[in-house]
């Protein structure tokens, strides 16, 4: 089952205007940077985008902020933005802000085939507000959890490190992050790879992804995989 | 009075062998350099990594190995890596041992404000909501008091919470202080200051017993 695609513009060809779309990264750190570009390129607009970052300015999310791209930001932090900043308190742009293992998780149960999930995260706080909650026995004591839907998303857009033409996926060091979750969720999955091999190469003992979750998938060009912070000690 | 590197040692001796901890951002990263050597200890960090080492040399940084605070890092042996969902994961299931993080405002019965101040950007929770909700063992790190002289040791948070009942340890600039079902209890002065001085800059309810005895640091 070859799932193989030319490149970033035909994988995202038919993401559409006031779509919703994961996007897989923690910081800068293992996003898709190809399929960002196309998506800045193709100019579509309105979108929901489920993400743990914004990106920064010039780079990641931040790219698609500046094309006044995106209508709503699903996301844990997004701090480092200034062009975000300037949109949310300008009113164009909505964020809704959730805890960053509710919205792991929320992506997991999507992939797991599961409505929801209970966590403990935001109890007795402003996020609490309005959700279904049920107190369940731990350790012997009654603790509160809050009900917290699966993600209903078009597409999922991820990168992994090593891929293979049936979509199977391996990820790097702590680029994995989001990507694994995401790569379950999306209703069409696209997988961006720095190595694109032929089914077969890959060792099934060393696969993170299941080629089943994946639709579509290509070898991106050009990485620049941008630090956001370098922090080094002299030798 | 301590400066940020005397509390961050002081929270070190709370460390003990064997410990997985989750440090955040801020003096709580600062801990890991006074970890006693010999100590068997696993940093977590949430976006994916058991086993954090310190910041690479010059030239051998890795845009793939952040800590959640998107600093370069690396990892020491032993280390491993896995996904977001396995991280909170592990920290919801209690596997992690300790939690050491900064606040704004606690109050006596272990509320915790560390995310929003009304009328200013707000950047998020990250993973603070999971951390506090779950964690077994919280010590926040934190500044007795604000820059205008108010205590951030309240009787309640003014500012929106982060978590309900949950901090069991607070050390500031001035004591070593324990919350327990009564309030906050204090344990330790720091060098220099006296009890007095702790109980004006604490606006929650604050138990003094006996002797409180001077922080030993080094």
């Amino acid at each position: 089952m070859n799932k193989t695609v030319k490149n970033a513009d035909e994988a995202i060809q038919d993401i559409k205007n006031n779509m919703t779309i994961m996007l897989g990264g923690f910081g800068l750190c293992g996003i898709p940077e190809n399929c960002i570009t196309a998506l800045v390129k193709k100019g579509i607009t309105g979108l929901t985008c489920i993400s743990n970052n914004a990106g920064v300015d010039d780079f990641g999310i931040g790219l698609m902020l500046q094309t006044r791209q995106v209508k709503k930001m699903i996301s844990s932090y997004v701090g480092e933005n200034a062009e975000f900043e300037r949109q949310l308190l300008s009113g164009e742009l909505e964020v809704e802000l959730i805890p960053q293992g509710t919205l792991a998780t929320r992506c997991l149960a999507t992939g797991y085939g599961m409505p929801a999930i209970f966590t403990p995260a935001g109890v007795g706080t402003e996020i609490a507000i309005g959700k279904e909650s049920r107190k369940f026995l731990v350790d012997g004591e009654e603790k509160e959890f809050l009900m917290e839907m699966a993600f209903d998303a078009d597409f999922a857009i991820v990168k992994a490190w090593k891929g293979d033409t049936q979509g199977n996926l391996i990820y790097r060091e702590t680029a994995r992050n989001f990507n694994p979750m995401m790569a379950m969720a999306g209703k069409i999955t696209i997988a961006e790879v720095e190595e694109l091999v032929p089914a077969g190469e890959l060792d099934p003992d060393h696969i993170h992804t299941p080629g089943i979750y994946i639709h579509r998938i290509f070898q991106g060009a050009n990485y620049e995989k941008r630090i956001e912070q370098l922090t080094v000690r002299k030798k | 009075m301590l400066d940020k590197i005397g509390i961050a040692k002081r929270i070190a001796k709370e460390i003990k062998d064997g410990y997985y901890v989750n440090l955040g951002i801020g003096i709580p990263t600062l801990v890991a350099n006074y970890i006693p050597k010999g100590m068997n200890v696993v940093l977590q960090s949430e976006n994916g990594l058991l086993g954090m080492g310190p910041f690479p040399f010059e030239g051998e940084e890795d845009s793939d190995l952040i800590n959640a605070g998107k600093q370069t890092i690396t990892t020491v042996p032993g280390s491993a890596f896995f996904d977001s969902a396995m991280s909170f994961g592990m920290i919801r299931a209690r596997k992690v041992d300790l939690t050491i993080l900064g606040a704004m405002e606690v109050s006596d019965n272990g509320d915790i404000a560390n995310w929003k101040i009304p009328g200013k950007m707000v950047k998020g929770m990250g993973g603070a909501m999971d951390l506090v909700a779950s964690a077994k063992n919280i010590i926040v790190a934190m500044q007795h008091v604000n820059k205008a002289g108010e205590s951030k040791l309240l009787t309640k948070c003014s500012l929106p919470l982060t978590g309900v009942r949950c901090v069991k340890k607070i050390v500031t600039e001035l004591a070593v202080i324990d919350v327990t079902p009564e309030g906050f209890r204090l344990l330790e002065r720091a060098p220099g200051i006296s009890v007095q001085e702790i109980e004006n800059a604490t606006e929650g309810r604050l138990i003094i017993e006996g002797d409180i005895p001077e922080m030993i640091i080094d």
